[in-house]
């Protein structure tokens, strides 16, 4: 039997790939499509039966992300895992599938007053995108990241077998978290077919908090300032950019009684912030560019994040996670030296870069603990076939 | 509590196919533990080794005594250069080590082997570092978990994980255990409140979790139970103090009643600091022993605190306080000072305590299940009980739905332990059943391990051991703990079976 025609036999929705479908100029041989978590156990038993190397697709927000996979035979297109299972909102818990764009969650969500308390810069991104990728944004100063939010996973190992780890209670201890494992894993230690959050209401009402700082220095006091107080915050990006002010702005939420108070108090300690209902122009996306970086730099190091590269564009959150951009015609030396001055502030990792600039690039930088990382990747994937390549140390 | 009621020989069996290359000798000595103790006393400070039988079985158990196990050595290093020399020495020898903090545990988790070393972590107590600026702390695993709080409260910080054994348990301990607290509704667990752990791996290698890309190893790290590694140093988050807490103790009518208010505040959108619910018996107990006051005639009381900033908390209180009384409480008492505050929890801290008023002896379970799910699987309880004629006392985390049954017995009736043991059991099945799990603080360790079947497949159980096998193929490091059955872990390239690599090209002494 050809591994078309094994494909064909374990999921309804499998074809040739097309040249455009490419993983960073990788192309794969095929597509399938699995529509539950059985077919995508059946999808995963063939690759493995016939020596496939697999890479997953969501929303293709994140694709570019990475590095290029050494192998791609077969991709694996999530977006037919599309149902929302259950959506308990007396526990707060929400159960979808990995195909289920976080938009659309958010909407069946809100019916019930309720929110994944996570950050959706990129329109179309999934559940299985979001968590195999660890993106996050302002939000996680409060809220945390997919790790902190995820509480049950399924996924399909490289052998094609089903596994579970959590559950659908937020308070649980048994066993290992293969959720938090997973979260920012890329797709190199299985398929992620369904996730298990825990979710939070809606608030009543929020206010943003902003206000342009010159002097870096000043910007940081701010930000000092604010953490410092008790008001609460939601979230606080720093933003800044080529000649231009540096911005941070202050999310608040919670009652309508209880909000004005707190942005008041904010405002006050930003000196004369402006308070808005509206989140100001690019709260929570990622800065202009060709290139991201994502950086993680405490608050402590903010003035040095604000001045490291001149050219970059930048969004801090407080949680000490943010971006920078480098501009259009960056070169790869001139990328890299960016680089380098990043990471003499604090950790930073290239997400996407023109072809040209991530081959300059040591994209992933120093890795702690890699030895075990390795480690962990021979005993769930043995024969290097999920994402070969695309990860942290060549994994 | 319960002696003899398991073999000692469980925690001393051994869990690899292979076993120790030398075991005991026929002359009763046990030579790679004679060897190893010797190798420690020249590594660690004068008192740093234990090996005398009387000091040795003040180590025998964690907090949950009736699994017990005399270690074979006890250690107590002063840095991670020790731990990391104590377990390479382990791995030579091929003896199985466990990690101990201040011993609190309650699920075994620290049971020690009679065939191992003990290493116990009570001479790495200092605070390191305190960065306000960051907001964080870096610790040594030793250090009291309110001693972290203590430090930085001045400045208006604390250390958010709050375990009722708070006063005694150390860091280490906690990131062993993903302990939560009272608290963790709001705040969450020591797993969103570690930024990095330093960590000596089970070959002996000394690396930093948590601090660059890669695989999210820290966040598995935190609750693996001490059978990935042992902590040496940790980063922890440090917390802004609320403006203000607000607290109030309502009293129903009966269980359902109080539930039914629970669900109507977490509906309203209010994610309350803390919920605690204790039902008659409990309530019964925690008088007889605290006196604490609690309104006469309650089927179950609610203790609610709200923190945060003053308008908003002024705003939610208010509507709690209204849901109560809509939902049937017939007796709602607010917290004037931190004084009354502290008597309202008096009587909800003691309760473990207090059931021992009650009951000549009693388990504590510890189940989750979905918070919907309450009165259901309390009738469920009930049922079990009067079915039985074992008497059960409820505690729990009713915001999210940690229940900690008190199964009451009397341990000198024949029987009765045994009755009492199946009772604790079933009520981990109703869990399992609803959703839930058997464990929501208290973690797996020795105790329930054969209760993981019951929750996950063989399949799943697999899975999360391919990530012991990657950091520990020889199953050295604290084995026999969460897994019901150990995975072989088969040939791991790059596995060290010689000396340590710089040891081998002299950069190194062992010892």
């Amino acid at each position: 039997m050809t591994p078309l025609d094994a494909l064909a036999r374990a999921c309804a929705d499998v074809r040739p790939a097309e040249p455009e479908e490419g993983v960073l100029g990788v192309a794969p041989r095929f597509v399938a499509a699995p529509a539950s978590p059985d077919e995508a156990a059946a999808v995963l038993t063939a690759a493995a039966e016939h020596g496939l190397a697999v890479v997953p697709r969501g929303g293709e927000t994140r694709l570019d992300w990475g590095l290029p996979p050494r192998r791609c035979d077969l991709l694996i297109d999530t977006t037919r895992l599309s149902r929302v299972v259950e959506h308990a909102a007396g526990d707060l818990v929400v159960k979808a599938e990995a195909g289920v764009a976080l938009d659309d969650l958010a909407g069946v969500l809100a019916e019930r007053g309720q929110r994944l308390a996570l950050d959706a810069p990129l329109p179309g991104s999934t559940v299985g995108g979001t968590l195999a990728t660890g993106a996050a944004g302002p939000l996680r100063l409060l809220y945390g990241a997919p790790r902190d939010l995820v509480i049950g996973l399924t996924i399909v190992r490289a052998d094609g077998r089903i596994a579970r780890s959590g559950g659908k209670v937020v308070k649980n201890v048994a066993g290992y978290d293969l959720g938090r494992l997973f979260a920012g894993s890329y797709g190199t230690l299985g398929l992620i077919v369904d996730a298990t959050f825990r979710l939070h209401p809606v608030p009543e009402t929020r206010a943003f908090v902003t206000r342009t700082y010159t002097a870096p220095k000043d910007a940081h006091d701010a930000v000092q300032a604010v953490l410092h107080c008790p008001a609460y915050a939601a979230g606080l990006e720093v933003t800044s950019g080529p000649g231009a002010a540096v911005r941070v702005a202050v999310l608040l939420e919670g009652v309508a009684d209880g909000v004005p108070a707190r942005a008041a108090l904010v405002a006050g300690l930003l000196g004369d912030g402006a308070i808005g209902a509206e989140p100001p122009p690019g709260w929570g996306a990622y800065p202009d560019g060709t290139t991201l970086v994502e950086t993680s730099v405490p608050p402590g190091s903010l003035p040095e994040l604000l001045t490291a590269v001149p050219d970059a564009s930048l969004a801090w959150s407080a949680s000490g996670h943010g971006h920078a951009g480098l501009p259009a015609g960056t070169t790869p030396e001139q990328a890299a030296a960016a680089l380098a001055a990043l990471r003499r502030v604090g950790g930073a990792v290239v997400r996407y870069a023109p072809q040209d600039v991530r081959a300059a690039l040591d994209v992933w930088g120093p890795v702690p603990g890699i030895a075990l990382m390795r480690r962990v990747k021979d005993q769930f994937d043995p024969q290097h076939r999920l994402s070969p390549g695309r990860f942290a140390g060549g994994i | 509590m319960i002696p003899g009621r398991r073999p000692r020989s469980d925690a001393g069996a051994p869990v690899t196919a292979d076993p120790p290359a030398d075991g005991v000798k026929g002359d009763g000595m046990n030579a790679p533990l004679d060897r190893l103790a010797e190798r420690f006393a020249a590594l660690l400070p004068p008192g740093g080794v234990i090996t005398d039988p009387v000091r040795l079985a003040t180590y025998e158990c964690d907090g949950l005594t009736t699994h017990r196990a005399s270690p074979g050595v006890v250690v107590l290093p002063e840095s991670a250069e020790h731990v990391a020399a104590i377990v390479r020495a382990c791995v030579e020898e091929n003896v199985p080590y466990v990690a101990r903090g201040s011993g609190t545990g309650l699920s075994g988790g620290a049971l020690p082997r009679t065939d191992g070393v003990l290493i116990v972590t009570a001479r790495m107590r200092r605070i390191l570092e305190i960065d306000l600026p960051n907001q964080r702390a870096v610790v040594e695993p030793g250090v009291i978990n309110l001693d972290v709080t203590r430090a930085v409260r001045a400045n208006g910080y604390y250390f958010a994980p709050d375990p009722s054994s708070q006063q005694i348990c150390s860091v280490g301990g906690n990131v062993a255990e993903n302990s939560g607290g009272a608290h963790c509704l709001k705040y969450g667990f020591t797993a969103h409140h570690v930024l990095s752990c330093e960590v000596v791996t089970p070959d002996g290698d000394v690396v930093e979790l948590g601090s660059g890309p890669g695989y999210d190893l820290l966040g598995v790290f935190v609750g693996a139970e001490g059978t990935l590694g042992i902590t040496t140093k940790i980063t922890v988050k440090l917390t802004r103090v609320p403006e203000t807490v607000q607290t109030l103790l309502a009293a129903f009518p009966s269980i359902e009643t109080g539930g039914t208010a629970v669900s109507k505040i977490i509906g309203m959108g209010v994610v309350p600091a803390a919920i605690e619910m204790m039902d008659a018996l409990a309530i019964e107990a925690a008088e007889a022993a605290v006196n604490c006051g609690y309104p006469a005639d309650a089927g179950a009381v609610l203790v609610v605190e709200l923190d945060g900033p003053e308008a908003e908390v002024a705003h939610q209180f208010a509507a709690v306080e209204r849901l109560c009384r809509e939902a049937g409480a017939f007796e709602v008492r607010v917290a004037a000072d931190d004084a009354e505050r502290a008597l309202i929890w008096k009587g909800r801290k003691s309760a473990f305590a207090a059931v021992g008023r009650i009951s000549p002896a009693y388990l504590v379970q510890d189940g989750v299940i979905p918070r919907t799910a309450l009165p259901e699987v309390l009738a469920s309880i009930d049922a079990l009980s009067a079915a039985s004629g074992v008497r059960v006392a409820n505690v729990f985390h009713a915001g999210d739905g940690n229940l900690h049954p008190l199964v009451l017995f009397d341990d000198a009736v024949e029987g009765a332990a045994d009755r009492a043991e199946d009772v604790s059991g079933k009520i981990l099945d109703l869990c399992v059943e609803h959703g839930g799990s058997i464990t929501g603080e208290h973690g797996v360790g020795v105790d329930k391990a054969r209760y993981m079947p019951r929750m996950f497949t063989d399949t799943d159980l697999d899975t999360m051991q391919m990530v012991r096998c990657g950091f520990d193929p020889a199953g050295l490091c604290n084995p026999g703990k969460i897994f019901p059955t150990p995975r072989l872990c088969g040939e791991v390239p790059g596995v060290r079976k010689g000396p340590h690599p710089l040891v081998a090209q002299g950069k190194a002494e062992l010892f």
